[in-house]
Parts: structure tokens; sequence; C-alpha cells
């Protein structure tokens, strides 16, 4: 039996489907779960995909973290089920508490819409594994709200402790602190990032398929539950 | 009934460039002297008067407000009788 990932859509939510062929070309079930579900019909990981969830009122994310399927969610990345937010999903699990830190409108206030390298700084979390520390990896970000800011004191800590996941190269276009662009839980299980790996699956689709290594990684991090 | 104000502002060291948009663009509307702006969000809200201040803050902090970026204020305008006028 193939694993079985949940893509979560809330209303507003843009890139579940792409999400969703991104869990299949790696190999597993994508399995939809909805905003309103009050559980994870058995997944075994959870990809929170971005978009602008609740039209992105009062701040991204902060409706959607309060919606009824992030209960299971939250529950469920304690116990070390492993959760992955891109671009408004990052959003979502800032506001959630899940990740450290929270996302901004971009230094320039321009909307970014470009490939652009990644450099994979932490290949030990559970989303990052099919990488080698250091990695280049050519993705898309398009948002204008992914200047990621944290204070001083958490990023020192995500620092010393590895939880920088992802950087772009400096300077970061949105002006992220410490030209962050991803980062993850304390025990690697919950990752979040303002680009795109699932847009960058396929050469036809999308500028490289560097980011399907997301997809590839975690199946080899399941736990049954 | 109770008319509540919210505002949330972003925190001093976080970057706020909507506010310095703003900011530039005074200078050039031939407003002189404005040297800073921040921009925040500003809530009214009226509640019951059941509705005590330790509730009021737990609301403005969890969903109003992103404590990691965010500073709020709690005030209490004035008590109104339901349906009168403000």
């Amino acid at each position: 039996m193939s694993a079985r990932i949940g893509v979560i859509t809330f209303p507003g939510t843009l890139d579940d489907v792409d999400a969703a062929r991104a869990v299949r070309y790696a190999g597993a079930e994508a399995v939809p779960l909805w905003h309103a579900d009050a559980d994870l019909h058995g997944v075994q990981a959870v990809i929170v995909p971005g978009g602008f969830s609740y039209g992105d009122y009062l701040r991204a994310g902060a409706i959607a973290r309060f919606a009824p399927v992030m209960t299971p969610v939250i529950d469920a990345a304690g116990q070390g089920m492993p959760v992955l937010g891109i671009c408004n999903g990052f959003q979502i699990l800032c506001e959630a508490g899940l990740l450290p830190g929270a996302m901004t409108r971009n230094a320039g206030l321009r909307f970014i819409c470009r490939d652009l390298w990644l450099r994979v700084e932490n290949p030990d979390t559970a989303w990052t594994s099919e990488y080698q520390a250091n990695q280049r990896i050519l993705v898309p970000l398009k948002s204008g709200e992914g200047r990621y800011v944290a204070d001083q004191r958490t990023l020192d800590e995500l620092e010393g402790d590895g939880r920088i996941v992802f950087r772009y190269d400096a300077p970061a276009p949105n002006g992220s602190s410490r030209d962050i662009a991803g980062v993850s839980s304390a025990n690697g299980r919950v990752v979040g990032l303002m680009p795109h790996p699932e847009h960058a699956i396929d050469p036809a689709t999308g500028p490289s398929a560097d980011g399907l290594g997301l997809f590839t990684s975690v199946l080899t991090q399941l736990v049954d539950n | 009934m109770a008319r509540v104000v919210v505002n949330v502002m972003p925190k001093p060291e976080i970057l706020d460039p909507q506010g310095q948009a703003v900011a530039g663009a005074l200078p050039r509307l031939g407003f002189a002297g404005v040297r800073e702006v921040r921009q925040g969000k500003h809530f009214e809200l009226d509640v019951d008067d059941s509705v005590d201040d330790e509730t009021l803050q737990q609301i403005a902090g969890t969903l109003l407000a992103n404590p990691v970026i965010e500073d709020w204020s709690v005030t209490r305008v004035a008590d109104q009788a339901d349906g009168a006028a403000e």
C-alpha cells in the first residue's frame, strides 16, 4: 500500500492541486483534506499548501490557523507526524505556533514571482533527507508577504540548532532575516518554506525537478499511526 | 454593551515598508515635515458587559494581533446602552 499524504484545502487555497500532483509524482497517494474536517483520514503526513486562505484577511494565515482541520494537524505534529507548509501554508504553521517567527510584507512592497535558487542548509529534516547539505535547488517564489522575521534570540537559536532549512542567495529578494527561506521545528518533522517546491517537480511544467526531493524525502520518514 | 478599541501596531523593531511607502509619498504631494509613518490596524468591538478585560486581552493576543511581530492595546472607550446611539 502506498503512503497516504494529506493535502489541505482551505477556502482560497490555490496550490493544493500542484501539491497533490507532487505527492503522486513521488509515488504516494494524495488524500484531500478539507478545512472543515475534524480528523486527518488516517494520513501519514500533511501538506499545507499555498494560496490566499480566507482572502489573507486580518493577516496571512491568521484565520486558517483556527480552521477545524488544524486541531488534529497540531495534535499530530506534536506526536511527530511530518507536516510541510508551503508559502501560505508556512504562514499558517507560524500562526499556529508549530514554527517560530512570522512573515511580513516584502521589503520592497512588490509581489515577487520568479524562479530562484535556494540552498538546502539542513538535509536532516523529514522533508529534506534526499538532498545533500548545501545543495542548490531552483524553485519558484511567488509571494507578497514572504519576508521572514523573528526576534534576534529566536534567529540565533534557529541558526545554532540547524533549524534554518533553506536560504536564499543573499540578499533575499523579500528582505527575509538572515536570508531565511525555510525553517523547521526542533525535531525536524515540521518544515515551512516560502518558495514553491511543488511547482518544480518536472522540467516540462516548471523550472526544474529540484523540488520533488521534498516529497520523496518524507516517504522515508513515515511512521504508521 | 461596551465599545472597545483594539489598536495593533508592528513592533518597533519590525520593518514597516507600508508605513515607509506612505512616508515617502507625502513629500511628493507637497507635505513636508513628516519624519516617520507606522501603519497598523484599528478594531472596534461592541461587547457584552459579561466580557471582562482578561478576555479582551486574550481576543487581542490570540487573533487580532500576532505577538511575534505586533504590539496591541485594548481600550474601553464608552459604555453604551443597548440600541442607544453612540
